[in-house]
């Protein structure tokens, strides 16, 4: 059984960590795993990507046309692959959300997207309602096509493997071009957004005034982190609705989230809850939200953050 | 406000309100009269998503109104076919009250359906809109439009303001709905009948209104536990003599327990919490028995008028009715309220009817209607007992039920409610504060995990729609006095105090987004400085099918 | 220039959604349903670019069960001007969709094909991508700015850096982030007006299409948020467990 990895990479050649779980995640499927390197000027990417651990074969498409991963000749060009595989995945970001659809609809198969846990070849996990409630999918497709969740799929070791490299010749490349890509906008803020970011620190009432979210930030300063709120901090005007996490605000689901005298209210935790790691730092032992923790802290906020900056700092 | 330009649309008759009352007058005027055109509003998002009851169904006013409700696949599955009352003297012991017809006629359910009565105000909008009745679920009434003293209609709500007031980017300013007449049907404590009962001094000389708190929680219980058709009532523990409540049990639908307490606003003790007797009541054998195994799917609280004949305001004036829980036609002993309900808005349907041939300016033949009909009657036979009960206490009281009801009212005396039941809250400090156990998560639950299947529905950034007449008043009457009763008495927690550690200056922090529309506050508040107006359409709770 | 855009009626966000007794599917009986959120940023579009008279006619289609039509008035509320029903009892996914919505293209002939990202109950994200794929189309997903001018489409996308610019040429499938704008409250008179409005109803089964499932649900549950909460006794305790027990910093 061979499965075929799309692998998905930022700006300075750095392949993303969810690409490397996507490859964890095709291990499951597979006996042989194969990954998918697109784009334009990919030496560096492609010796690195030959390297990662358990991908037996790298093939690399390059071509000015993928240069920014455009869903549709991307779409065209893993459909010319796509013969040789019983199963494709690729990441659940934006990327892989654009391009794995389509591909779905090119081989009239049923995608299957978000998958946080596979049980066998052909039956999934997956969240739906906004994560509030799991579903177990078998897929009837001949051909498995699955966007995977970097949370619950470690991430594959960067180095220890050792690649075939292909290069893919014959890229189906359509003279019409449909979409024109004009311009990138990364990212202005020095903090990434709530929804993407690796790491959230949020805030709740406790952090009694709005001045005493500089405390959060100093720590989301050193694990670039995005800052959160509770309705609760929200509601008492420490911060702005855009800050909300929560059933009511946005959902999170990062690598790492510390929850800074949160209570835990039900309307939070749906916000938060599928979080890789999450820490509580709270002053009431009682507090619901350390059942819901990894790991907790019991104390007083102002002495526990400043030591926990240190600590960052020193690190 | 009356310099915005609003649209205006016209209608014969509108009714405010999508309750039993509400969508039972409509489909009464519009059998009378088919060519009236009729506009009904609710402010819940969907007709039936803002209905709380027990409920037990008396069929008598359905009858009247859709005798053929069986094959118009009314939802009344579950008639009544095994029912038990219970005493608890204390936390582990109960004693059964034998049900004795002749005795207790309110309390014998035989004939009586176990019902949603979401599901049944689901099911009579769909008559009603079957008739061509205008039903828009999502719009509140928000203001009165009086003209030459006469009420000419409402203005809905605006949609899309902000929390300061000021108009958002998407605002849709609130209409006038005009009408020949309108009749509110707005339930127990309605924001627009409060006005109304000022504006026409519609409580002249009747007894101040008594309230009651009801707390309801649908559970789903194992099979082998469910016994569709049995309902029990409890009084006693954990409430104390002085203290009016109890709590019913229900089985019905699909292995659907509806679980309730009431309690009775004219409660003294500012320590007492409502919501937390509710969750404790359920630690007793009788009731626990039920539950144990089971889950809870949503929860739900409202106010009920429980004042009776002698409460009951003035009901007509120039330009409309007041019906159903509006103006307080509940049956206390019977605890039910929805076939008063239902009965009071077909009379006015018909006085409506008539006024509209007469063109009548006041629906005056709704007062004449009423005195005449089943429904005074019984009210007339019931209006002891809840008095008694705050008369006597809670024993006294259940053995003058017996007795006044044994010769079904027919006594010469009648007792009467001399104080509101904002006014009998006593200091904080001459009360015994009450200890709550912390909830279990298993048959207990906190105000938050509740609040949360409340399934409630409130854009964040509105105007604060609970406003204090003088928020000076409550740091030197809500919290030196009684300790901030509204952090206790409101089910949803919507009232918090804060910042009430040494050296800081107590606050109270009102979480509008939580309001699930009991209107207890409004009510219950010592100084009536706590206003409950409608926040935009469509906010509050959603309580699914089974509510 | 005319828009097509599909709604479906899902069970409103506000509900807790509940997992049926036997965890066979969540229950939806009795629950309020509503437009997805998606799909009512994508009408709110439609309708806004109508009124700069971008766009010509605004038709929305549903499918599913006849109570689908309720959704189909709230958007005709908000300003589209027609509306088409596929009834069906039978469950559908996105592939399906994209089948039937494709019969609808070619005999629409919509010049944009403008659509939520996602349904808020099934949260697959899916169905614009297919339908884009199916005809051949140029796509745009996530898009929080849409500017449409003869023959193009510039949006800005949402994607996991920052965003994305891209002119697409028409015709094109577009899905919505919620960032695109923020819905209208459907007024009385027009919801009113949205209820006198003739509906085409069309019965799935008379499109002739293979739209049986391919993934077929096996069983739901509560996703569960109890963790084992360990608590530790100081910051250097939590920094050694973050750093190599959990591995996250």
């Amino acid at each position: 059984m061979a499965v075929l990895v799309l692998l998905s990479y930022e700006k300075g050649d750095k392949i993303r960590p969810i690409s490397r779980s996507a490859i964890t995640a095709a291990g499951l499927l597979g006996t042989e795993v194969h990954a998918l390197l697109v784009g334009e000027g990919l030496d560096i990417l492609s010796q690195k990507a030959a390297q990662l651990h358990g991908v037996s074969k790298l093939l690399v498409a390059d071509h000015a046309a993928y240069a920014h991963m455009q869903a549709e000749p991307v779409a065209d060009l893993v459909a010319s692959l796509a013969g040789a595989y019983d199963s494709i995945v690729a990441p659940a970001n934006a990327e892989g959300k654009d391009i794995l659809p389509r591909l779905a609809g090119l081989l009239d198969v049923q995608p299957i997207s978000d998958v946080v846990e596979i049980i066998d070849s052909e039956t999934f996990v997956r969240p739906i309602y906004a994560g509030s409630i799991l579903s177990t999918v078998k897929s009837k497709d001949a051909k498995k096509l699955l966007s995977v969740r970097g949370t619950t799929f470690e991430a594959t070791a960067e180095t220890g493997g050792n690649a075939a490299v292909e290069k893919v010749e014959n890229l189906p490349i359509s003279d019409k071009q449909l979409s024109v890509f004009k311009e990138l906008k990364l990212s202005q803020s020095d903090r990434p957004e709530l929804e993407g970011a690796r790491v959230v620190v949020s805030g709740g009432r406790g952090m009694q005034s709005s001045e005493n979210f500089v405390l959060l930030e100093k720590i989301a300063d050193q694990l670039d982190a995005a800052i959160g709120a509770s309705r609760a901090a929200v509601d008492a005007g420490f911060v702005s609705n855009d800050y909300q996490v929560g059933q009511t605000g946005k959902i999170v689901a990062p690598e790492l989230y510390i929850a800074v005298a949160i209570s835990g209210a039900i309307q939070h935790l749906a916000g938060m809850k599928d979080s890789k790691i999450i820490v509580a730092i709270n002053k009431d032992p009682e507090a619901p939200i350390f059942k819901v923790s990894d790991y907790g802290i019991v104390g007083d906020l102002f002495e526990i953050l400043p030591q926990l900056e240190a600590a960052l700092k020193a690190r | 406000m009356s310099n915005i330009t609003r649209e205006q649309m016209e209608f014969d008759v509108l009714i405010i309100g999508g309750g039993p009352a509400g969508l039972s007058a409509a489909i009464r005027l519009k059998q009378l009269a088919p060519s009236v055109e009729i506009c009904l509003i609710e402010k819940a998002s969907e007709i039936g998503a803002h209905i709380v009851s027990g409920a037990v169904l008396e069929l008598t006013a359905l009858n009247e109104l859709i005798p053929d409700w069986k094959q118009k696949g009314a939802p009344l599955d579950t008639p009544v076919n095994n029912e038990r009352v219970f005493y608890l003297s204390s936390e582990e012991k109960s004693t059964t009250i034998p049900i004795i017809k002749s005795l207790m006629p309110a309390m014998n359910n035989h004939g009586n359906v176990i019902v949603s009565l979401g599901d049944f105000c689901r099911w009579l909008a769909a008559q009603a809109e079957e008739l061509g009745i205008e039903i828009f679920p999502g719009f509140s009434g928000n203001e009165l439009i009086i003209e030459d003293d006469k009420v000419v209609g409402i203005i809905t709500g605006d949609m899309g303001l902000e929390k300061d007031g000021a108009q958002g980017a998407n605002h849709e300013p609130g209409m006038e709905l005009r009408a020949k007449y309108t009749m509110f049907a707005e339930g127990c404590r309605g924001s627009l009948s409060k006005k109304l009962m000022d504006k026409f001094n519609l409580r002249q000389g009747v007894d101040p209104q008594t309230y009651g708190l009801g707390i309801k929680e649908l559970w789903e219980i194992p099979a082998h536990k469910h016994k569709p058709g049995y309902i029990q009532h409890s009084f006693g523990w954990p409430l104390d003599n002085s203290t009016y409540g109890g709590s019913w049990l229900y089985h019905f639908g699909d292995n659907l327990v509806s679980f309730g307490f009431v309690i009775g606003l004219d409660y003294k003790n500012p320590w007492l919490s409502p919501f937390e007797e509710m969750q404790r009541s359920k630690n007793h054998p009788v009731v626990k028995y039920h539950l144990e195994g089971g889950r809870r799917i949503s929860y739900s609280a409202r106010a009920l008028s429980e004042g009776g004949l002698q409460s009951i305001p003035k009901l007509s004036f120039p330009g409309g009715v007041l019906i159903g829980d509006a103006a307080g036609f509940l049956n206390m002993p019977k605890i039910k309220g929805t076939h008063t309900a239902m009965k009071s808005g077909m009379l006015a349907a018909e006085a409506i009817a008539e006024a509209l041939t007469t063109q009548e300016v006041e629906p005056i033949s709704y007062q004449f209607r009423l005195r005449k009909s089943w429904l005074w009657k019984e009210l007339y036979q019931a209006r002891n007992i809840r008095p008694a009960f705050a008369k006597f206490g809670a024993r006294i009281g259940t053995l003058y039920t017996g007795f006044d009801s044994m010769v079904r009212g027919k006594v010469p005396w009648t007792f009467h409610h001399r104080l509101a039941d904002n006014e009998k809250l006593e200091a904080a400090s001459a009360c015994k504060k009450i200890e709550y156990a912390k909830p279990d998560d298993q048959l207990t639950f906190s105000r938050e995990s509740s609040v949360f299947l409340a399934n409630i529905d409130h854009r964040d950034d509105q105007p604060i729609h609970l406003k204090l007449k003088n928020p000076a008043i409550w740091k030197t009457v809500n919290w030196e006095v009684f300790h901030s009763p509204e952090s206790r008495y409101c089910p949803a927690g919507v009232y918090e105090a804060v910042d009430t550690e040494e050296g800081k200056e107590p606050k109270l922090q009102i979480n509008s987004q939580n309001c699930i529309h009991c209107k207890t506050c409004d009510i219950k508040d010592p100084t009536q400085n706590i206003d409950w107006e409608t926040p935009e359409g469509g906010s509050g709770p959603n309580y699914p099918g089974g509510m | 220039m005319k828009l097509l855009v599909p709604v479906k009626r899902v069970v409103d966000s506000n509900i807790k959604p509940l997992v049926k007794s036997d965890n066979s599917g969540v229950e939806i009986g009795g629950v309020k349903m509503s437009m997805n959120p998606f799909d009512e940023t994508a009408v709110e579009e439609a309708v806004r670019l109508k009124e700069q008279k971008i766009v010509s006619e605004v038709v929305v289609i549903s499918i599913g069960e006849a109570k689908c039509q309720d959704t189909l008035r709230t958007a005709m509320a908000m300003g589209a001007d027609r509306a088409i029903l596929v009834t069906t009892e039978e469950p559908l996914e996105s592939l399906g969709v994209a089948k039937i919505l494709q019969h609808f293209v070619t005999k629409e002939q919509p010049d944009v094909v403008l659509m939520g990202k996602q349904a808020s109950d099934d949260d697959m994200n899916a169905t614009g991508q297919i339908l884009a794929a199916k005809l051949g189309w140029a796509q745009g997903t996530f898009v929080s700015k849409l500017t449409l001018s003869a023959g193009k489409a510039e949006i800005i996308r949402e994607i996991d850096d920052g965003q994305e610019v891209l002119e697409l040429t028409l015709p094109a499938v577009i899905t919505t982030d919620l960032r695109l704008n923020e819905p209208r409250y459907a007024s009385l008179p027009n919801i009113m007006k949205a209820r006198k409005k003739p509906i085409e109803t069309v019965a799935l089964a008379d499109l002739g299409l293979d739209t049986a499932v391919r993934l077929v649900s096996q069983s739901v549950q509560e996703s569960s948020s109890v963790r084992e909460g360990v608590i530790v006794g100081s910051v250097e305790e939590l920094m050694d467990k973050l750093q190599n027990e959990a591995k996250v910093i």
